[in-house]
Order: C-alpha cells, then structure tokens, then sequence
C-alpha cells in the first residue's frame, strides 16, 4: 500500500510516500519556513507524487502529524489531511508529531532513553519522554523547560525545543533531527500499522486551552 | 440551464463553517455549522475558540452540502473558498481544506473575496446581478458601501467604517443593556415595542462636512452607555425598550440615508443591502421605503443568505467560471486584510495540477 505522510506542526513542511511492502520511501520533500505552513504543504505534497510518478488515486492512507505544534500551522497539515481523505476515500491517520521525531533520532542511531522536545513558543516547549525500548513513556506535555531540568536534564534530548534551552537541555547529541521529517513520520506509522497497533485519530493535539480573555465587567464611560 | 458551472463554495471567515453548493445562480445546498454558542459568553468571537470548530466541522458540513444538493464531489466544475478578509487562523482551515479537496478531485480552486460574496449572493435570489449595483454591507465585521460594475473583476470601496461594525454596535449596547451575545436579533425584538423618537440619539458621521458615505458607530455606542449610566445612577429604571429602538433608529437612519444619497449620486439604481445586520426590521422597513421614495430598486436576500455562509462563497465561484476567470494557485494565501478590490486572488502562473496533456505541451 502507498502511504502519504505529512506534518506542520513543527517549523518544517514536509511530506514523504512509502511503499508500505517494503517499507521504501519512494519519495520524500521538505521545506522549513514557520509562517508560511498554508502556502507550502500542497505544493509540497505534489512535488512528492510527482517525483514517486504516483497519481493521487493510487493513495491507499494517509498519516498526518496531529502535534503536539504551534496551532496555526497544526491546522493547515489536519485540515488538508481530513478533505485528502474524504475526496479520495481513504483513512486518515494520526500520529504524534514527537513520535515522528524519536524514530527519526532512532534512526540516526539514538538509543537508549531520550526526550524529544519542540519550540512551543512563549518560552515553554512541547516534549516527550522515550525508553529504552523505543516506547514513549511520558508526554507529549507542554512546560517551561526550567520545571524539567530536574526529571530530564540528564537525559539526551534532541528537536528544536533541546536546542533552544541549552542551559536545561544539556545532553543534545550531534547529528540529530531538529524538526520532523516526513519519511521517518511515515516509517514509523507503518511500522505500527503491520504491529496490528492503532494509531491516533487526526484530530490535534493542542494540550493548551484557547486563549479566550472573558471581558471584565462592562466598563463605565462616565467618569467616576 | 443543466450547462452552468456547479461550484462548492467554503467559507471561514469568522465563526460559521459554512459550505455550499450553486449551479449558476440556483441554490442546490447551503450547509452551515456554527460555533456562535461557544463564544457567547465572551461577549465576542474568539479566533482560536472558532479555529478549532472550523476543523472540527469542515468534513461533516461539506457531506452534508453534497448530500443534500444530491451531487457527487467528481460532477463539480469548481471549488470557492474565502481567501479573505476574515481572522487569518479560521480563514486558513477553509483555504487548506479546498486546496485539498481542489486537488484531490482535479477541480479549479477559486479563492475569493468574502465581501464580494456577500453582495454576489444576491444572485441565489434575484437572479444575475443588474451592473452596476450599489451595495451596503453590515454585519458584526463590516459596515461598507460598495459599488460594483462587475463581480468578479470590479469592487470600488465608496466609504466604510471609521471605527466599529454596525453588528459590533449592536452587540455592546446589547451588553450595557444586559441583554446577551449576539445582540443584534435581541435589540429588534426589544425595539419593536420601544418608541425609536424616545431619546435623540447621535448621528455619526452626518454633518455638511462629514465624509458622504463613511460610517461612525463608536460616538453613538458611547452615547447609548452614558444615557443608560446616567439613569442607573440617579437610581431610575431603564426603559430597554425605548433605549433599544431609539439606539436602532439611529443606526439604521445613518446607514439607510447614506446608501440611499451613494445610489443617487452615482445614478445606481438597484441596491443591495447584505451581512447579518441585513436581518434587522428596522433597516428592512425603513431602506425599502427610503428606496420607494428615491426610485431605486431594493434587493435584500434571505436572512440565511445574508449572515455568512457557503452558499454566497460558491455563487461568486460560479461566477467566475461563468465569466473564465483565471483560477488560483496551491500555493493560494489566506489574506486577513484582502482588499475588497481584489475581488479574487488568480495564479500568477500556471496552474497545479497540469492535466496530462499540458504536460505533454510542456515538455515539448
Ligand atoms: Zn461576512
């Protein structure tokens, strides 16, 4: 089966097809640029099956990076996912965009326990925990990086969020991925999927509650 | 006619998901889910709080359009979406998701102006729009008079709005009044038993040396809040009714009166009155008898259609095919502050996805 793979919920636009028999990515493209997430995934996304030579109609899922990430370009990569799947007629899955992550640090050879940690701007960052055995232990949460000093910063942590706090995030190893890929995003959806384990629903994952300021009581014009 | 273009309309602008379906200027369906309740005790829309319900609500409200005009998303011509004006973080779940459904189905995408939309729907109605036609456009996010020759190509701005919305206007005297959000249905039933000559309210914006057809409602929201504070303090019950007519009186004159002299001056003779304000009672009554007297021709669609909805984004999507205008690019922006003059946003240069025989052109 061909499986699409895309996310937005980090600074990169990335999106990759796998051959779900042989675990190939057939084609993979990436484009890092925070603001413009709306601009970028459709072309992206074209850019892939056009070079793979696969008609959309051949598609047989998709899996979509549900974030944790900055809510704005979150959006753009679920939206698009959810019309993808309802126009061709093809499930839509989800996969923690953390998790993407931990697989692409697996394959650079990162072993052991680790974090994964991305900006969630406003001086906190979205992270995770993994074991030993490739599992994710903790998270995904949402903290400032001095709350977890403490319980993680022994650990090697990779991802954008490890290297914008050196001073909590010590351990941040060479050769590591700083945003999601794609490729490993997809590598490790069908990894779960043939495991016969069930992968998240494409809805995000914000862990914040929309910033809604109640208005103060009505205030008066007269002077007091 | 079997033969015109059967266009999906998406619109995000604001807080209603709406989806709609036209062949050419006949309405087959107008889905629309809202998240109106969700922010009614912040007095306001909150953007992020609709960002998320537009998510949420864009797959279910589009099978719902398409089951009930009874079409399949393969027999359309077309997909519109709002490109903008509107919240940028709700404008976007709309233009990814056309982008998505343009592309997975082969369709051209047609991004478009929201205000534009709103005066084309008109067409669902009426019929085609008579060129030119005089437009005033109010709701809780635009007060504007518009004059287009042109929909898909011709939107001139003649005045708008020097600080609030006509429908914002509505909802905070609505909450001096205690009244609750949205306040614009609410102050009409109020006012119906109100006598609007109770208290003589401001006119914003309406003296000889005023701007014609610009429009003030923060003088008059003000004005409202100190009369009302005034008999608070001296420890006298307010009269909610008349506050409320005489409030509604004041706001609909300034804009009836305005449209009415934009019309005249310009030699229009139709106007077209659009937005959520459009709904109030008031502003029927008094434009179609300011109308009369003037000799222009009033057209007002249904309630449904004026508030936001799918149905306004696909006729001016229909139009645009109907008139061959040059389709959108997928890299099409969301555009929060899109001019209203920019009545679409065409590609630069060709078009994704090339169908094979262009690229077979192409590579020749
Ligand atoms: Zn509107």
């Amino acid at each position: 089966m061909l499986l699409l793979a895309f996310d937005t919920a980090t600074p990169a636009v990335t999106a990759a097809l796998l051959d779900t028999e042989d675990g190939a990515v057939l084609a993979s493209a990436d484009q890092v640029d925070a603001r413009r997430h709306g601009e970028l995934l459709l072309p992206v996304v074209d850019r892939v099956l056009r070079t793979a030579g696969v008609g959309k109609e051949q598609l047989g899922a998709l899996a979509v990076g549900v974030g944790p990430g900055p809510y704005t370009g979150l959006r753009v990569g679920l939206a698009t996912a959810a019309a993808l799947g309802h126009a061709l007629g093809i499930p839509v899955h989800g996969v923690c965009t953390l998790d993407g992550i931990a697989h692409a640090a697996r394959q650079a050879g990162l072993s052991g326990p680790f974090t994964v940690a991305t900006d969630a701007r406003r001086k906190e960052v979205y992270w995770a925990r993994y074991d030993a055995a490739a599992g994710r232990a903790e998270g995904p949460q949402v903290d400032r990086p001095g709350e977890l000093a403490e319980r993680l910063g022994g650990l090697p942590a990779v991802g954008a969020g490890a290297l914008l706090y050196p001073e909590v995030f010590r351990n941040v190893p060479e050769g590591m991925p700083e945003h999601q890929s794609a490729a490993a995003l997809a590598a490790y959806a069908a990894g779960e999927l043939a495991a016969g384990r069930p992968l998240l629903p494409p809805t995000p994952l914000y862990l914040r509650r929309p910033d809604a300021e109640v208005p103060k009581n009505y205030k008066t014009v007269l002077p007091a | 006619m079997a033969d015109e273009p059967l266009v999906l309309g998406i619109e995000t602008s604001c807080d209603e998901t709406g989806v709609g379906i036209v062949r050419g200027t006949t309405l087959l369906a107008d889905a629309v889910a809202t998240s109106v309740e969700e922010h009614g005790r912040f007095g306001g829309v909150v953007p992020e709080i609709a960002s998320r319900a537009h998510l949420e609500a864009m797959v279910p409200t589009v099978q719902r359009a398409l089951d009930q005009a009874g079409i399949k998303a393969s027999d359309l011509d077309g997909i519109a979406v709002t490109a903008g004006p509107g919240l940028a973080g709700a404008l976007l779940v709309g233009v990814s998701a056309a982008k998505a459904y343009a592309y997975a189905l082969d369709k051209p995408l047609y991004g478009v102006n929201h205000l534009a939309s709103h005066i084309c729907v008109d067409q669902l109605e009426h019929g085609r729009l008579p060129e030119p036609t005089m437009a005033l456009l109010v709701s809780g996010g635009h007060s504007s008079l518009l004059l287009t020759s042109d929909i898909t190509s011709d939107v001139r701005s003649l005045g708008a709005t020097v600080d609030d919305a006509a429908g914002e206007a509505f909802d905070k005297v609505a909450r001096v009044l205690g009244l609750g959000f949205p306040g614009g249905p609410v102050i009409d039933r109020y006012a119906a038993e109100g006598d609007p000559a109770a208290i003589a309210f401001p006119r914003g914006l309406s003296g000889p040396r005023d701007p014609a057809y610009d429009f003030s409602f923060s003088g008059l929201k003000t004005a409202v809040a100190r009369w009302i504070e005034a008999r608070r303090r001296a420890g006298e019950e307010v009269p909610v009714r008349d506050v409320a007519a005489s409030f509604q009186e004041a706001v609909t004159d300034v804009l009836t009166r305005k449209a009415v002299r934009a019309c005249l001056d310009h030699g229009v003779d139709h106007l077209m009155i659009g937005g959520g304000v459009a709904a109030n009672s008031r502003l029927r009554a008094m434009a179609q008898e300011r109308c009369e007297r003037a000799g222009i021709e009033l057209r007002v669609p249904r309630m449904k259609l004026c508030t936001d909805n799918g149905a306004m984004v696909a006729a001016l999507g229909s139009e645009m095919v109907w008139r061959d205008r040059a389709p959108s690019a997928f890299d099409l922006s969301a555009d929060s502050s899109l001019p209203v003059t920019e009545t679409h946003v065409p590609a630069a240069g060709p078009v994704l996805p090339l169908s094979h025989d262009e690229l077979h052109r192409m590579s020749e």
